[in-house]
């Protein structure tokens, strides 16, 4: 049987073992050397990276008091795997979560992954981690985590500094910084600010097992995360928290300014909200419950409310005219109340008087002199050159601009043009007597609150102003470039102090509108103005700088449905300002009145 | 002829003991490393399995110095006594054993576990070379053959009822045995044959095809139907194209292959949506690359090619294998402790095992040939045969060429049973090598 027939055999055998055995080396080459596709699942599967989050930069005030910084909130996570035999009723218990919720979140955990932690309450803050946390310890498989959230120490400026929460789909999307349960500034300066804000994330490297717990730490690859910057905001916490207390439980605003720089002292949109009420577990009710209120409290009406800006307008009107040199400072005009209506006992005022008066026909006459200056022979088509002219020079004051948008959801508001009577009435088919009710400040203008504020600032720094902005410094490297350009409106300055004397005189004189905005020590300059609503009380509005000489304020207040001008909004600019300029508010009774009002 | 009392010891083949060495000991350093979470002191607790792998290993020693100073005749004679006691355990496991996995495979004595099919295989091979290796045997006889059969057939047929397909698979490998001692080798082409069908027929199971009227089902019709055409045609050509003498048969084969394609794949894909349960189907599907929607159905063999995989050339290092230390691999140190070395001694030290096994199998073929005792060549192949089909079950399936079939790679998985196993079969084979130049069987 041995014969060579069948010893060649061995060949075969020998062949075919040779062949498998280089099959399979072929096979060891391929997915060992060649393929990177199962080297690269198997890191998949192994290696798991945890990021580190930075610590968000804080805000602060212009006087570095804290106004946003950043606590630990805590959620709690269950591990499905973990969590056998658990009292889901006790557990629902302890949490204060109704079982059929708690349920839910169970099973929608469990059926993501038996293995990977999930989410079931969200963001407990400290007192309420620390009343349950001793509990927690009897249920298996429920962990928690620390988290940091903001919280707005000062509890102001809500509106100002806006909303820092969960990221959607979108940002995702759009920025790879962020990644699912990330956090980020979702609206105001939370928002503009958040590239210095946010830091850079470290990340920690861990190898896991197969049931993605972690194993080892691989710390040659480790980064440590980088805190984002501090920025200190221009507001001063003090005057935007008496701001707030005296619009609180009115609708209105207050915006206030400093004249030299621009810098917004204060911002107040009232209603206003707690930033901290929009963290935590309860956002989505709060949310809900302002985004329904009649009052609109999420609106930012200091800088998206429109308001025709009334009587106030007048000093605008004013201005203008001397410098297109068609009245003087002793230009007199007749108070004719055949041409449209008037309040008051004078007969014919100066600029000062007429201010102080408020009077009508006067600030017809000067607008109509401003516009109709026989351009063109057609006066009709004169009218139309002559508001263009003028819709520029109103412009420059800042009005239908948002004033360099340094705050997100700005409103620029609107100063009519030619074309914009072209539009209603057709080209050359309107004249001055058309539109005149705009040299009242009434008519088709609209302004913001932030712009009103401006023009005091204006008028304060007797012709010029830097643009509102609400940041002082990012990071210890200063002011961020141009957002405190300087806007010269090339008037002299003596056409402007015609404008203060009336200012002061308003506060000043006995018969003034603005006397409630009165200071013991402190010479006030400030205007009245009275917004009409039709079968409604009107909107009070004022605007003030003190003291008279270089000036360290200068303010709007709105207060809505509450009456006159000079009946709210000048008393609460007058507390404001002492508020500001002594530290102290000597009138007791007027603060008591405010705070008590109720419109 | 050598006298008696010269030693064993200057005519056995070091170089076996040497491999057998070197795979044990390379064996042990794996199966620390998988049975550890990389802390290298591990290994020196006995209780551990790394410890009890070192204990199995002096074991096997001890076992082998003993069977290499046992007269050779020892085993010639009591090879029927062995098989028939294997026999016994074989039956008696599934009567009393323990089942593990899903299989009664296993004794249980206390903390230890006694695996009978692991003797099987060295008792097979010993009562095989007895029967061959008999003055009278004459291969061509129908009875023999059938004895023959019987013989591998008996202890594979016992080991399937636990189940264990991979045990069974080796036995399969008896075939070399037989080859080698007469077995036409037309019987390996048609093994061969069959294994093209079958590959084709779940391939093309798995697809699915619009037929009129029947509406959509599996595409294996239309294979089905082409391969009779097909097949038609080629058997009419070649007779048309050949001596008149030998059409007759060129006819007779030509239609006897067709229909036992046909049957081979009819019978396949009939098994195949019948027999087996949905996630069975799923693992043999996903072993030739069709999509399955149970993602869990290929875990395995996706997490032993990433362990693989992620060695690259030189590897991660012993005790450095995150996959290996973090339980990623399904019996990491038992049939899976190939990902072991893929990980952490990368294709380098993979490919060293490859040629290792390799090199074992040749040298036991060479040993072979160069027998005058018919015992001993037929013995030798049995145990070439033995290594081969384990190295190509287990290596082919960590690689993901093969189906997933538990089978232990020899010298290198943990376990006792197989240890005692694999070294009685080299030990024993060393032994009657060491006496070729004395006695002429």
């Amino acid at each position: 049987m041995n014969n060579t027939g069948l010893k060649n055999r061995s060949l075969v055998f020998g062949g075919i073992v040779v062949i498998i055995a280089l099959v399979f080396i072929a096979r060891l080459g391929h997915i060992q050397l060649i393929s990177s596709d199962w080297s690269n699942y198997a890191g998949r599967l192994t290696e798991e990276r945890e990021a580190l989050e930075p610590m968000r930069g804080k805000f602060l005030d212009r006087n570095g008091a804290l106004i946003v910084s950043n606590i630990a909130s805590y959620d709690l996570l269950i591990t499905p795997r973990k969590a056998k035999n658990l009292d889901t009723i006790a557990l629902g218990k302890v949490l204060g979560l109704e079982y059929e919720v708690l349920k839910k979140r169970l099973d929608k955990a469990a059926a993501y992954s038996r293995y990977v932690p999930s989410i079931i309450v969200k963001q407990l803050n400290a007192r309420e981690f620390a009343m349950i946390s001793k509990q927690l310890m009897d249920f298996p498989g429920i962990k928690s985590k620390t988290r940091s959230v903001r919280s707005n120490v000062a509890g102001v400026a809500g509106h100002l500094l806006g909303e820092y929460r969960e990221v959607d789909r979108a940002d995702i999307r759009g920025d790879v910084y962020y990644q699912l349960g990330d956090y980020k500034g979702k609206s105001g300066l939370e928002s503009s600010y958040e590239q210095s804000l946010r830091g850079i994330p470290g990340a920690r490297y861990h190898i896991v097992d197969v049931r993605n717990n972690v194993q080892e730490t691989l710390l040659e690859l480790d980064t440590m995360p980088i805190s984002g910057q501090d920025v200190t905001l221009t507001i001063d916490v003090e005057l935007q928290t008496y701001a707030e207390k005296l619009l609180r439980g009115k609708r209105g605003s207050v915006v206030a300014i400093e004249p030299e720089t621009g810098e917004i002292l204060a911002i107040v949109s009232s209603p206003f909200y707690d930033g901290n009420s929009l963290t935590g577990t309860r956002r989505g009710s709060v949310y809900d419950s302002l985004n329904t209120h009649p009052w609109k409290p999420l609106y930012n009406r200091a800088l998206r409310g429109t308001y025709r800006p009334g009587s106030i307008f007048k000093m605008v009107q004013g201005i203008i005219a001397l410098d297109e040199g068609v009245i003087s400072s002793n230009t007199t005009i007749a108070c004719n109340r055949s041409i449209i209506g008037c309040h008051g006992p004078h007969t014919a005022d100066n600029l000062t008087d007429a201010i102080t008066h408020s009077c009508n026909p006067y600030f017809y006459e000067v607008m109509r002199r401003v516009v109709l200056k026989g351009r063109d022979p057609n006066p009709l088509k004169d009218a139309s050159l002559g508001l263009t002219n003028w819709n520029e020079r109103v412009k420059a004051f800042g009005f239908g601009t948002n004033l360099g948008g340094h705050i997100p959801w700005i409103r620029s508001g609107s100063i009519p043009n030619s074309l914009v009577y072209d539009k209603i009435y057709g080209k050359n088919h309107w004249g001055y007597k058309t539109i005149f009710s705009i040299s009242i400040g009434e008519g088709e203008l609209l302004t913001t609150p932030l712009q009103m504020a401006n023009l005091a600032a204006i008028i304060g720094n007797r012709g010029y102003y830097r643009e509102p902005h609400p940041v002082r410094d990012i990071g210890g490297l200063g002011k961020p470039a141009g957002i405190d350009a300087t806007h010269n409106l090339d008037i002299l300055p003596k056409h402007f102090e015609t404008v203060v004397n009336a200012m002061q005189k308003v506060i000043e004189d006995p018969n003034g509108t603005g006397n409630l905005a009165q200071i013991d020590g402190i010479t006030i300059c400030g205007k009245t103005g009275t917004v009409q609503n039709k079968g409604k009380e009107d909107h009070s509005v004022f605007i003030a700088f003190a003291p008279r000489d270089n000036p360290k304020i200068a303010l709007s207040v709105y207060v809505e449905y509450a009456g006159s001008g000079g009946a709210w909004a000048a008393p609460i600019a007058g507390l404001l300002v002492e508020k500001y300029l002594t530290d102290t508010v000597s009138n007791t009774l007027r603060e008591e009145r405010i705070l008590t009002f109720q419109p | 002829m050598t006298p008696r009392e010269s030693s064993i010891y200057k005519n056995i083949d070091w170089s076996l003991v040497i491999i057998v060495g070197i795979l044990m000991f390379f064996g042990l350093l794996n199966v620390v490393s998988a049975t550890s979470n990389l802390e290298i002191l591990e290994w020196f607790d006995w209780g551990g399995k790394g410890g009890k792998q070192m204990m199995w290993i002096l074991i096997c020693s001890f076992l082998g110095f003993l069977i290499l100073n046992i007269e050779s005749e020892f085993f010639i004679r009591t090879s029927v006594l062995q098989y028939l006691l294997t026999l016994v355990l074989l039956v008696a496991v599934l009567i009393v054993g323990k089942k593990i996995g899903g299989a009664r495979s296993w004794f249980g004595f206390g903390g230890m576990s006694l695996q009978p099919s692991e003797f099987a295989k060295p008792t097979t091979a010993l009562l095989l070379a007895w029967y061959l290796s008999r003055d009278a045997t004459k291969w061509r006889s129908l009875k023999v053959r059938f004895l023959s059969f019987l013989i591998v057939a008996i202890p594979a047929g016992l080991i399937l009822l636990q189940p264990d397909a991979g045990t069974v698979l080796v036995f399969a490998g008896f075939v070399f045995v037989l080859y080698r001692e007469g077995l036409s080798g037309n019987v390996l082409i048609i093994g061969f044959g069959a294994l093209l069908i079958a590959i084709a027929t779940i391939l093309i199971g798995a697809t699915t095809v619009h037929y009129p009227f029947f509406g959509t089902e599996s595409g294996i019709g239309v294979f089905w139907i082409v391969w009779i055409a097909i097949g038609i045609g080629v058997v009419f050509l070649a007779k048309d194209l050949t001596v008149p003498r030998k059409r007759k048969k060129i006819t007779r084969w030509g239609i006897a292959s067709i229909v036992a394609g046909l049957m081979v794949s009819i019978g396949l894909h009939l098994g195949m949506e019948t027999v087996l349960k949905s996630h069975q189907r799923d693992r043999i599907h996903v072993l030739f690359g069709i999509d399955v929607n149970n993602p869990d159905a290929d875990y395995n063999i996706r997490h032993a090619k990433a362990s693989i995989g992620s060695g690259g050339f030189s590897g991660k290092g012993w005790m450095h294998g995150p996959m290996t230390a973090y339980s990623f691999v399904p019996e990491q140190e038992t049939d899976f402790i190939f990902c072991t070395v893929g990980e952490e001694w990368g294709f380098a030290g993979s490919v060293c095992v490859i040629l290792l096994f390799t090199f074992l199998i040749l040298r036991v073929i060479v040993i072979a040939e160069r027998q005058r005792s018919n015992f001993t060549r037929i013995y030798a192949y049995g145990v070439a045969s033995i290594f081969f089909m384990h190295l190509l079950v287990n290596v082919g399936m960590v690689l993901g060429l093969a189906p997933v079939i538990g089978i232990p790679l020899p010298f290198f998985s943990y376990g006792g049973s197989s240890l005692i196993g694999f070294t009685f079969l080299i030990a024993v084979l060393i032994r009657l090598d060491g006496e070729r130049f004395r006695v002429l069987r």
